[in-house]
């Protein structure tokens, strides 16, 4: 933890280009033993590609790396291992239909025969040091996001790797998940091994962290102790303006019942009950926000509202009208806005233009086509009109959507959604890994919304945004609701007892 | 030591698209060198010997353009399929229930109007196409049923369907090949130029590509068959009738596969034979990949590939190279074309450590 240690990683002036974006300009990097180390910035600092440079995905175009003293060339992530860097990305790469045990001997079996006894035996004495508890023999499909990362460490760590890099650890897992990781974390450093944090969530990086390196656009702007700075100070140096979200919330009368939801019952993929027996209500002018610990049926509620998931049980309506179940084109049609938590695999057509994302749901509508045949003028000036309402920052809208930035392509889905006649709006994650300015846009969006009444449904893990942007809010813990309480009379413990299940 | 790495590109500019064709067709014949010089042929001459024979004389050239229609339907058909990721390997026999349908309609009805019946047999012949391909589709929307393997298997079921009926109902009377009585005369495509079979089905197949054309660029029906392709989860969320749009897919697909069985069989053959289709369909394949699923592209593809076939038997004859070497081209075609597809989305890096 001391700096007298010898660095175990360095990384000097290294520059890394994509086309003409410099991701990575002249930065250096050093690495500690025993110490946790993060990497703070806004999406698009340049946190990620450094990392990937130092696993050996991407090769640097300048500079140099030295790994426990010695000069590294990388030429890819298996060199990176032998030398005991290890990377955990935000997208797990363990195999769905294979056991823990065999996902983590995958590519490490030397010889023509396995011995899974000895690799049993060392995988549990690795689990037992460092308190990653996972069943050996459950296949990995059946495992919570928490656990599956709980099996990538492991992997890591059964590959002798002691210098362990984790990409946005925490944004797929539930808080109680993000106490244990910590702790593992914790104890990983103990043990001597060095642990690169990257992150762009404030509080998480203050808790974890020794040192803070803070990035921006490419460049390292800071390097402070953590006990020497403050979240405050953090802000600023990632956005270079000063910029805690301030958002204001004016007194709005509620109107009329907009969404009912009757003893709502859904199932997940398994055909266990993920949503049990559910009622709630949203008036117009109403901000409701659903807050809970991730798999406890939030995934699920919204499927069946955005009509992917038929219910097993229950009704939907709006404005008093039943809505057909399961079907995405019924819940367009009585208007509503429904921005899925997966933006990628749900909300877009990555390899299609930004105007033909745009017109996803209006295209067979009269406006744009007559007898089978697509009406360009009008939608050409549609898309035109919405990429400028929503400053969505692209080349034009014949560019390919997967060429935009995280922020870029939740604006795409926000047009696409907001752009007709909107009575309901279904947020599910919707800032979820997006940088504070998008984060902040969207809420404004959701409130712009609010006041020109919709009612809105805010599905979010994120619970201060929940505290932000809601009126009235709603715990859901195993499919059920826990509590029901209106924003400024929540008290943030007794939230937290509800996300647990404690009913007081 | 010196090691490749596989490394992501950023997207190719929009001329690319007509580029790795080319560059693949180049390649591909660069490669197909290597067999030539085996069967211990002069290589220019056996090229000179190709090209000559494929496009030579007049009669040279319209034959290549008789190859080219049954390989532009059934290009189109793939492409058309593929662009909607519905994986349709059984144009070949969807070829065949068209070309089935032909000789039905053809031997025994008969009854209808002569100048109906070219008509008649077109449309019947696309919709037996279609129903055929509607088979895995169904399978697939429904059940789940993978397609890549349920519209391979069906291609031989069609096969042993035609094998039943040419050694049982269809059979010509009095003969003991499996091959059917010949169509009527108000059956056969007319021929459009003296001294050649250059038939109906050659025009047909140049306007089947600006329909495919119009279709994927101006209609709703276009746009959604792509969107599915694109994503298909992501197409349900917006309100597409994924398994409509999915069967409409295969109904065209597997109709202009159809078309290219017709046109064998009213064109050509006049009567069903087994081998009707010298493998048309899984030509197809290959075709729609060369010609990057774009209508167009299929055209010069299909060209390319008749060009190939006829020529082959030019310079078989000239330079004792067996014929078989058209096969191989196209087998290299694929498989150059496959990899040239991989580089544009990825790129060889030399790393030198």
């Amino acid at each position: 933890m001391t700096e007298a240690s010898p660095p175990v990683v360095e990384m000097r002036g290294v520059t890394k280009r994509f086309l003409e974006v410099t991701a990575n300009d002249a930065i250096d990097f050093t690495l500690y033993r025993g110490e946790i180390c993060a990497l703070l910035g806004e999406n698009g600092a340049g946190k990620t590609t450094l990392m990937n440079i130092l696993f050996g995905y991407y090769a640097a175009d300048e500079g140099e790396i030295l790994i426990k003293g010695e000069p590294a060339e990388l030429g890819s992530p298996r060199d990176a291992i032998t030398r005991g860097v290890g990377m955990i990305h935000q997208h797990f790469t363990l195999v769905p239909s294979q056991s823990v045990l065999e996902n983590i001997i995958i590519g490490k079996s030397a010889g023509l025969f396995l011995d899974m006894a000895a690799a049993r035996e060392k995988l549990i004495k690795l689990q037992r040091r460092f308190g990653l508890q996972v069943d050996p023999d459950a296949l990995v499909w059946t495992l919570s996001v928490g656990e599956q990362q709980k099996v990538e460490i492991l992997k890591a760590l059964y590959r002798d790797v002691d210098i362990l890099i984790m990409d946005e650890p925490t944004a797929v897992l539930a808080p109680v998940e993000v106490g244990d990781l910590f702790k593992t974390l914790k104890t990983l450093v103990e043990e001597g091994r060095s642990v690169v944090f990257i992150s762009h969530k404030l509080n998480e990086v203050m808790e974890i962290s020794d040192r803070i390196l803070v990035l921006r656009r490419g460049r390292l702007v800071a390097e402070r102790k953590t006990e020497a700075t403050n979240t405050q100070e953090l802000v600023n140096l990632m956005v270079g303006r000063d910029l805690l979200e301030r958002i204001e919330k004016k007194p709005l009368a509620l109107g009329e019942v907009v969404l009912e939801i009757r003893g709502l019952t859904v199932e997940d993929d398994k055909g266990l009950a993920a949503v049990k027996n559910l009622d709630l209500t949203v008036r117009s002018r109403e901000i409701v926000g659903i807050a809970g610990v991730s798999g406890n049926g939030q995934t699920e509620l919204s499927e069946a509202l955005f009509g992917l998931r038929a219910p097993a049980a229950g009704t939907i309506s709006l404005q008093g009208r039943l809505l057909a179940p399961g079907s995405p084109a019924a819940a367009i049609e009585a208007g509503m806005a429904r921005i899925p938590e997966d933006r990628i695999e749900t909300g877009l057509l990555m390899d299609l233009s930004v105007e033909e994302n745009l017109i996803l749901e209006k295209h067979a509508g009269d406006d744009f086509q007559s007898r089978g045949l697509l009406r360009f003028p009008s939608i050409h000036r549609f898309s035109e009109e919405l990429v400028k309402r929503f400053s969505i920052l692209t080349a034009g809208r014949d560019a390919l959507v997967k060429s935009l930035s995280g922020g870029n392509l939740q604006k795409v889905i926000l047009a696409r959604e907001l752009s007709g006649r909107t009575v309901l709006v279904v947020a599910s994650q919707p800032t979820r890994g997006l940088d504070v300015g998008a984060m902040e846009y969207i809420h404004q969006r959701l409130l712009a919304e609010q006041e020109r009444g919709s009612a809105v449904l805010l599905i979010s893990e994120d619970l201060d945004e929940i505290f932000t942007v809601s009126d009235r809010m709603i715990v859901m813990y195993e499919g059920i609701i826990m509590g029901d309480v209106r924003t400024n009379e929540a008290v943030r413990e007794q939230i937290g007892l509800w996300m647990t299940g404690v009913k007081a | 030591m010196m090691r490749l790495r596989i490394v992501k590109r950023p997207p190719l500019p929009g001329w690319a698209r007509i580029a790795i064709p080319v560059a693949a067709v180049v390649t591909t014949l660069l490669l197909s060198a290597i067999p030539i010089l085996v069967a211990g042929a002069n290589l220019w001459q056996s090229y000179y010997h190709l090209f000559r024979g494929a496009l030579g004389t007049r009669f040279n050239l319209l034959e290549t353009c008789v190859k080219a229609s049954p390989l532009i339907f059934t290009g189109l058909a793939v492409a058309f399929a593929f662009r909607a990721k519905f994986w349709n390997i059984g144009a070949e026999g969807q070829l065949l229930a068209g070309a089935l349908m032909a000789t039905w309609i053809g031997i025994y009805w008969t009854w209808v109007p002569k100048f109906l019946l070219l008509p008649l047999i077109i449309v019947a012949g696309f919709l037996a196409g279609g129903a055929w391909a509607a088979v895995p589709a169904l399978l697939k929307t429904r059940l789940r049923v993978d397609d890549v393997v349920s519209t391979l298997l069906l291609n031989y079921v069609m096969l042993h369907i035609l094998g039943a009926l040419l050694f049982g109902p269809l059979q010509q009377p009095g003969s003991s090949w499996p091959r059917s009585s010949e169509i009527m005369e108000a059956a056969k495509y007319p021929f459009l130029m003296i001294r050649s079979r250059f038939h109906l089905g050659i025009p047909l197949a140049l306007v089947a590509v600006f329909v495919l054309w119009f279709i994927n660029t101006k209609t709703v029906f276009g746009y959604q068959s792509k969107a599915v392709g694109v994503n298909l989860r992501a197409a349900g969320f917006g309100g597409i009738s994924t398994t409509a749009v999915m069967m409409k897919t295969a109904l065209l697909s597997g109709g202009l596969a159809g078309l290219a069985g017709v046109g064998e069989l009213c064109a050509l053959q006049y009567r069903l034979i087994l081998d009707i289709s010298p493998g048309y369909g899984y030509s197809g394949i290959v075709i729609a990949m060369l010609g990057g699923l774009h209508p167009v592209g299929v055209l010069f593809s299909a060209l390319f590939f008749s060009v190939i076939i006829v020529g082959a038997q030019t310079m078989s004859r000239m330079t004792g190279v067996p014929s078989y070497i058209a096969e191989v081209v196209q087998g290299l075609a694929l498989m150059v074309m496959l990899i040239f597809l991989l580089l544009t989305e990825y790129r060889i890096k030399v790393a030198r450590k």
